[in-house]
């Protein structure tokens, strides 16, 4: 399994790419279940801060899940049962770095597969999938 | 159109009774798509005959395409109003986020009417819009500053636009620009003036919708050829390696390079205001419009000490493209960067047109020197080539107007050369200054005739580089030229940036249109850009735009093009047969 890494976060030109190619995984247009976030530090000339799961070995939104609805995924991060998820939200308040996403229309959060396409649309090689 | 594509949704906001709603105009969507094709219909419906551009009858309409946020480089959105500079149709393009932004939103258009009593700005997040106090932000020295201040008032981070005006705007400089994410900008025309007009300070939009497909197989596989041919398209890596600017040696190479108000055509010190030197020198980061990897729009990073203590330094970022260089740079005289860079901040931060600036300020300089005006006209500044901190004084006094000839600066050259003298040297077309290319006749008729007076409408300048060496036969011209202008009605349509258009080629738009419900042919395509066409000129004609009453002043006949000395005569033809072509095929 493997798993994503920002290279280096100063090539990033704000383009998303990535945030498109996430969320065009389902065949729909548009951003609202990506789970890849991109946005400005402050200004645009200040840079850009591309915001994703970091695949934590001891992941704290799978700690504060009430339900077990995530499940500690091998190589780090979590994976989502659906079914179980009450929508609560504990999870994305525990995540320090903002990467559980919400996906409004569901109302259930967004969690990252590591699957890559992000990497793969990433013009300035600015993230990649480590294996 | 896919039935559940929110695309056909239009948002309208009455600026003076502080309403809003939806309306469903599937209709204009099916039948022209978006963008220009939608915005002309919007705009011919809500706009009364001869309104007054900066009355509450002016109507500002901002309309995106089926394209934005759905494929990559179709990232502008098309503004439509009336233009308080040419007093006839306005129309500007700019990136940025904003077309994803109005698209996620919700939104396929945005028609913004009335005027409010008091500053405002207006957000509007997915389907709530706010109308906030802005009495606090109104007069505010710079434009950055307003920028940063609503940036930290209202969510939507990463997924919004703002646009916003600086106080040339509020001051109703008829070429003021609206400002979107710092560096991009609804330039020409004067939409800036329109927003002081109304006492709307800035417009924030945001959203991060789904956009269903109807074809997601296919979707995704169009989406995938034309993502791979725009990274592997050399004009990917001219834009993003050295941007526009690289034109600015090719151009002195060529003796096509605007410089001191036209009396020439080459700069001496070209090299220090090339692309090339620049990006060597200057070049800070290099960003993209939201969905484009081309990443186009060049910040220079100027670092500048203080007087008044040691080691204390400030680092402005400036963002520079080819026209600003022309129009504030070559048409001034720059002999180095510094200068013009500053002049190019100082621009953006009161918002004006960075291209009629330049060339209002390349008119003034030679009436100057001249002696048609004099040092009282132009309270105390003297203006000189290359001499920047005149230049960016009297940019100062354009916004704040102390003395007549500032008040009639602040109009654009046509203006101020009818009132003050030196019309022979006015560069100005249907009203508007001309951008950077003394190329040959393509440009000029491009000027004079295209629809926005916009060296884009139909690339004058790029058939007359391509043809030098050839005698152009009137009639070919203005057919070549039409036809492009109204193929790229239908780019501005969907829409997609123009630095994109050799990948958007007619048969990549009908396929990725198919995914997306539209079921079109090459042909029909073509047709419509037609119609598209000629609907902007019905507008343009019912507002009172005569094509036979274009003038060419005198100064583009005086300094040798690529193509020679240039003609009246044949402008005269050019302008005869344009006529014909218009009049056969529109009744007002």
């Amino acid at each position: 399994m493997a798993r994503l890494e920002i290279v280096d976060i100063d090539r990033c030109v704000g383009c998303m790419s990535c945030v498109f190619a996430c969320a065009r995984r389902y065949g729909d247009a548009g951003v609202s279940k990506a789970a890849i976030r991109v946005s400005s530090i402050g200004g645009v000339e200040r840079g850009y801060k591309v915001i994703v799961c970091r695949a934590c070995e001891d992941p704290p939104c799978a700690a504060v899940c009430p339900t077990g609805a995530l499940v500690k995924r091998k190589d780090g991060g979590v994976l989502l049962n659906p079914s179980k998820c009450i929508g609560c939200g504990n999870c994305r308040e525990a995540c320090p770095v903002g990467a559980v996403m919400w996906d409004i229309e569901q109302n259930k959060p967004i969690i990252c597969v590591h699957c890559g396409i992000c990497a793969e649309y990433c013009p300035y090689d600015v993230i990649k999938l480590v294996r | 159109m896919y039935r559940k594509d929110p695309l056909k949704n239009v948002l309208y906001i009455d600026l003076t009774n502080k309403k809003y709603w939806v309306e469903d105009r599937k209709d204009l969507f099916e039948q022209y798509l978006g963008g220009t094709g939608v915005a002309v219909k919007l705009l011919e419906e809500e706009l009364p005959r001869n309104a007054d551009p900066l009355g509450p009858e002016n109507v500002i309409i901002f309309a995106v395409g089926p394209f934005n946020a759905v494929y990559p480089t179709a990232s502008k959105t098309v503004a439509m109003f009336k233009s308080p500079h040419t007093g006839n149709l306005g129309e500007s393009h700019a990136g940025g986020r904003s077309a994803v932004a109005i698209r996620l939103a919700g939104y396929g258009a945005i028609v913004i009417k009335g005027a409010s009593e008091q500053p405002v700005w207006v957000a509007i997040h997915g389907k709530r819009v706010f109308f906030r106090d802005a009495r606090a932000i109104w007069g505010m020295t710079s434009s950055f500053t307003v920028g940063r201040i609503i940036r930290e008032n209202e969510p939507g981070s990463g997924f919004r636009t703002i646009m916003r005006i600086g106080r040339a705007g509020e001051k109703m400089v008829t070429y003021a620009s609206v400002i979107t994410e710092t560096y991009r900008h609804f330039g020409r025309l004067g939409l800036g003036a329109v927003f002081g007009s109304k006492k709307l300070k800035a417009l924030v939009v945001s959203g991060r919708s789904t956009i269903p497909i109807a074809d997601k197989k296919a979707y995704k596989q169009v989406y995938n050829k034309i993502y791979q041919l725009l990274v592997d398209s050399p004009l990917m890596k001219k834009y993003h390696e050295i941007g526009t600017p690289i034109n600015v040696m090719h151009l002195n190479e060529i003796k096509a390079l605007p410089s001191l108000n036209l009396q020439k055509a080459e700069l001496e010190t070209a090299d220090k205001i090339s692309g090339e030197y620049l990006a060597e020198k200057y070049l800070g980061r290099r960003i993209s419009c939201a969905h484009c990897p081309v990443a186009c729009i060049h910040l220079a990073a100027l670092r500048e000490p203080y007087e008044d203590e040691p080691y204390f330094y400030k680092t402005t970022f400036i963002g520079y493209d080819y026209e600003p260089i022309y129009s504030l740079g070559s048409m001034l005289g720059a002999k180095d960067p510094e200068g013009m860079l500053r002049l190019m901040d100082t621009v953006d931060k009161y918002g004006l047109d960075a291209m009629t600036t330049g060339v209002v300020l390349a008119w003034a300089t030679e009436a100057y020197k001249r002696g048609i005006i004099d040092k009282s006209d132009l309270a105390g500044v003297e203006l000189d080539w290359g001499n920047y901190e005149a230049y960016i004084k009297a940019v100062e006094y354009i916004v704040d107007q102390p003395t007549e000839l500032y008040k009639a600066m602040a109009r654009g050259v046509a203006y101020a050369s009818k009132k003050f003298g030196g019309e022979e040297f006015a560069l100005s077309f249907g009203g508007n200054e001309p951008a950077g290319y003394h190329t040959g006749p393509g440009a000029y008729f491009n000027y004079a005739f295209g629809a926005r007076h916009s060296h884009l409408d139909m690339a004058g300048y790029s058939f007359d580089q391509k043809t030098i060496g050839k005698e152009i036969p009137p009639e070919e011209l203005v057919e070549k030229l039409v036809s492009e202008e109204q193929w790229r009605q239908i780019l501005s349509s969907l829409v997609i940036c123009f630095f994109a258009r050799g990948v958007y080629k007619p048969e990549i738009v009908v396929e990725a249109l198919k995914p997306l419900g539209f079921e079109i042919s090459e042909e029909e395509l073509k047709k419509l850009g037609e119609e598209i066409y000629y609907n902007k000129y019905r507008l343009k004609i019912r507002e009172g735009f005569d094509p036979g009453k274009i003038k060419f002043p005198k100064r583009i006949f005086e300094t040798p093009t690529p193509h020679g000395m240039l003609k009246p005569e044949y402008f005269e033809k050019t302008k005869e047969i344009f006529k014909q072509k218009i009049l056969q095929n529109i009744t007002v």
